[in-house]
């Protein structure tokens, strides 16, 4: 067998790169393999270079052929990509993945009872812990749902909560999801596509499974059916098959057994849901949906929606449907609400944060926002409500221009906008033209809450594909890696 | 089941079936065309009309083509996506459509029209076609065929498969009826013809090759290619799948597997209609056809085809899914679900 560094000679193995300064998973600070890779590093030592182009083709041919896409928007010829797939997976030692778990939970009951008391009582305002204007100038903040009562008090039920390590090595989180959060598909496709790729790797290395994130996923939906209602039925409701994220609603439904459904498939009377079927309408409990708060009701939110249900609202508040996630919980991951989690898990839990943020300063704060204008080029600063990648400026790469003209919308709107400094994310060996060199990652897991929160061990990796690239979205030339959890430690 | 669900798998199974009938269709011809080389342009421009006519919408094809000519055919339907019917369009449509309902129809499935999807939209796909037509039909009908036998092998028997099932038998009664009046108009408006050329034998050859039905014929009947016989099995064959009569009889059962009432007479509209033209096509002779006329026959059958179509549509669909306006289209691409992968 060869060893590590052999395979160093014919350029084909991993190599440690401690210079450049950042963490990378594989090697951390130094350049000996981590106990936690060394089973893969030698099963990867032992393919030819043609062998990993040859299954690296066969992948990319298999996801295409499956139809594992996603859609860009503004290209409307062609529009679907497959999500470029990294043959290296990443590895999460058990004791790692536990502090994770631990951290992950903490954060989401803390973000539940954020939810509730922010609807309800108001007390975290009251006791001056945030500022009332931080939350009522929120855009996801639905006042018309205060005093709403949600099944079982949950708000969020799913949330994709996103990790980055410094170059320490710390896990910070820099964002959580609690909206609709996408990209679990992957995580069940990838796993799929590296079984069936390095079926001895597995045996070897010695992952935990993630295939029963869909079982979870619908027990988490039927838990918070309607009072009485003893077989719920529950649908998956999308915005349709333009949308980026078709392929994963479909494939979701698909492995829970439940309808997708598009707006119009559904109709409410008398305060009740119901789809149109060939048999007639069907009563339909649970939803969920996978469109914005904004598209849920033409008669409520957007008025020129036509994703969404006229009077679903008004079921929603009857207690006849539920909904996954409730309404409003935009709030909870605004990104000013984002420098307020470590006091809200103080406040309501009495406990000191496991996993910590990235250091944030808020525009809208009067000591913040000099210090925000001044270091600019240096800072990363993001729009409030944005995701994927959009409305945010990457100071050390932005052009004088980009930075002038982000200068003007903080000062327009200093409540819109956060910066952060920019945080060297860890690296990962990646294989790309034949070699693997270090590139950049992060970590999505996703967490279901229920009467306990429940994550698939692992996660969704991102990796900036482009050299020194900070940007993991797919938008801007990212993909992703399958994340393995590990037994033990090595 | 959703009805637009439903609706999708209905339309999925007519597009892929569609595709195969125009392969199906050209294929033959442009072979049978090789032996007219000697013609000249009009009555070559004369033979290919009908054959527009049979699977596409002539306006269409005189809005972006002057003449009718073996390749100004071919390209209109095969590859032009302004001709809905075109091959192109229609695995298009039929992977559209199954992308609505991807959760609905198994992998093996999706994987096969995906497949084909990208194969007509591929350069290589025009290579082949440029090399060797042949080759290329047979390609797409190979696709059809393995798609229709996947979803045979996979395919839950529920109401999703009726709809498929539906979908696909009235396609093909309706294209067969449209293939076999390609040379109807070689034929008297009444009555046989008295004798029969060469060419216009070979010409009935090419409209049982269409049908994949020129073996099982000559077994039925012999080499001897008379219009009576090849309208006999093309209509009213009750054992030959791609018979007007068996596709209508398929048809009948399906619906009555959707209504899930077959021990009664009918229960909807569509099945009515369904039955009835079920019972024509099994209580006509042939000469009977022949004496009223076979292009009015089979005109006839095509308008209670559509009949039945617009009536289940009607029962079971309720209103309309098309794609949306572009307003739905923009809409459902603004939902940012969170972070993109």
């Amino acid at each position: 067998m060869n060893s590590v560094a052999d395979s160093h000679r014919d350029g084909s193995g991993f190599t440690a790169d401690p210079a450049a300064g950042f963490f990378d998973e594989m090697f951390g600070r130094g350049d000996q393999v981590l106990p936690h890779y060394r089973k893969l590093a030698e099963a990867f030592a032992e393919l030819g270079a043609a062998e990993l182009e040859a299954k690296r083709r066969r992948l990319d041919l298999a996801f295409l052929r499956q139809g594992v896409t996603f859609n860009v928007y503004g290209d409307t010829r062609g529009a679907e990509r497959i999500f470029p797939f990294d043959l290296v997976p990443r590895i999460i030692p058990a004791r790692e993945w536990e502090r994770l778990e631990n951290g992950l939970t903490q954060r989401i009951t803390a973000l539940n009872l954020f939810l509730h008391d922010v609807y309800h009582q108001q007390q975290i305002v009251k006791d001056g812990v945030i500022p009332a204007s931080c939350i009522l100038s929120g855009k996801h903040f639905r006042r018309e749902f205060a005093n709403v009562a949600v099944p079982k008090d949950i708000y969020i039920h799913i949330c994709g909560t996103d990790l980055i390590r410094d170059d320490r090595g710390e896990y910070l989180v820099l964002e959580d999801n609690a909206r609709c959060p996408s990209g679990v598909s992957y995580v069940l496709e990838n796993r799929r596509a590296m079984k069936r790729s390095f079926a001895g790797m597995f045996e070897s290395v010695g992952a935990r499974s993630v295939d029963h994130y869909a079982q979870e996923l619908l027990k988490t939906l039927q838990y918070i059916a309607p009072p009485g209602v003893a077989d719920p039925t529950v649908v998956l409701l999308t915005p349709g098959v333009y949308n980026s994220a078709y392929f994963e609603h479909a494939y979701l439904a698909r492995q829970m057994g439940i309808e997708i459904v598009e707006g119009h498939d559904l109709f409410v009377r008398e305060e009740h849901v119901f789809m149109r079927t060939t048999k007639g309408p069907q009563p339909v409990h649970v939803i969920y949906r996978r469109i914005d708060d904004d598209f849920l009701d033409p008669t409520v939110f957007r008025p020129d929606s036509l994703l969404g249900v006229p009077g679903l609202i008004r079921a929603y508040r009857a207690g006849n449907v539920s909904l996954a996630n409730a309404v409003g919980t935009g709030i909870a991951d605004d990104k000013v609400m984002y420098y307020f989690v470590p006091r809200m898990i103080e406040y309501y839990l009495d406990q000191k944060p496991i996993l910590p943020n990235v250091p944030t300063y808020l525009a809208s704060e009067e000591a913040d926002l000099p210090y925000i204008l001044e270091h600019l080029p240096e800072l990363v600063v993001k729009a409030a409500n944005e995701s994927g990648g959009y409305g945010m400026l990457m100071g050390p790469k932005a052009s004088k221009a980009e930075i002038a003209e982000f200068r003007r919308r903080i000062e327009a709107d200093p409540r819109n906008y956060i910066a952060q400094p920019v945080i060297p994310l860890s690296r990962h060996p990646t294989h790309l033209d034949g070699r693997f060199v270090g590139r950049h990652v992060d970590l999505r897991p996703f967490i279901l809450c229920r009467e306990k929160t429940v994550i698939v061990p692992g996660g969704l990796t991102r990796v900036a594909l482009r050299a020194g690239s900070l940007v993991v979205n797919s938008s801007q030339g990212g993909g992703s890696k399958d994340t393995w959890v590990l037994y033990g430690n090595e | 089941m959703l009805s637009r669900v439903a609706h999708s798998l209905y339309w999925m199974a007519r597009y892929i079936e569609r595709a195969e009938n125009v392969a199906r269709i050209l294929d033959v011809n442009l072979q049978l065309f090789l032996e007219f080389a000697n013609r000249d342009d009009d009555d070559r421009h004369d033979r290919w009309l009908p054959i527009v006519r049979a699977t596409g919408d002539l306006e269409v094809f005189r809005a972006h083509h002057p003449r009718a000519t073996a390749a100004s055919v071919a390209e209109f339907m095969v590859f032009q996506q302004e001709n809905p019917n075109s091959i192109v369009a229609s695995v298009c449509q039929a992977r559209e459509n199954a992308r609505m309902v991807r959760d609905q129809i198994t992998m093996e499935t999706w994987e096969e029209l995906n497949h084909l999807y990208l194969f007509v939209l591929s350069p290589q796909a025009r290579q082949i076609w440029l090399d060797s037509p042949p080759d290329y039909f047979n390609q797409i009908k190979t696709s059809s065929l393995l798609l229709g036998g996947l979803s045979a092998a996979t395919h839950l028997r529920n109401e999703g498969w009726w709809f498929n099932l539906a979908g696909r038998f009235i396609e093909r009664a309706d294209k067969t009826s449209r293939i076999l009046d390609v040379h109807g108009q070689a034929l008297p408006a009444t009555g046989l013809p008295a004798r029969l050329s060469q060419a216009d034998a070979l010409a009935w050859v090419s409209v049982l090759r269409s049908c994949s039905a020129w073996d099982a014929f000559k077994s039925l009947y012999g080499a001897d290619v008379h219009p009576r016989h090849v309208a006999e099995m093309l209509m009213l064959n009750e054992n030959f799948p791609r018979s007007i009569r068996f596709c209508v009889e398929r048809l009948d059962e399906a619906l009555r597997q959707i209504s899930g009432v077959s021990d009664r007479p009918f229960s909807n509209e569509a099945e009515k209609l369904c039955g009835r033209l079920a019972a024509e096509l099994r209580f006509t002779s042939i000469e009977e056809v022949f004496n009223a006329g076979l292009h009015g026959q089979l005109d006839q059958i095509q308008l209670h085809l559509n009949q039945i179509g617009e009536a289940l549509f009607q029962t079971y669909i309720f209103h309309a899914f098309e794609t949306g306006p572009e307003t739905r289209r923009v809409q459902q691409e603004e939902q940012q679900q969170q972070q993109l992968p």
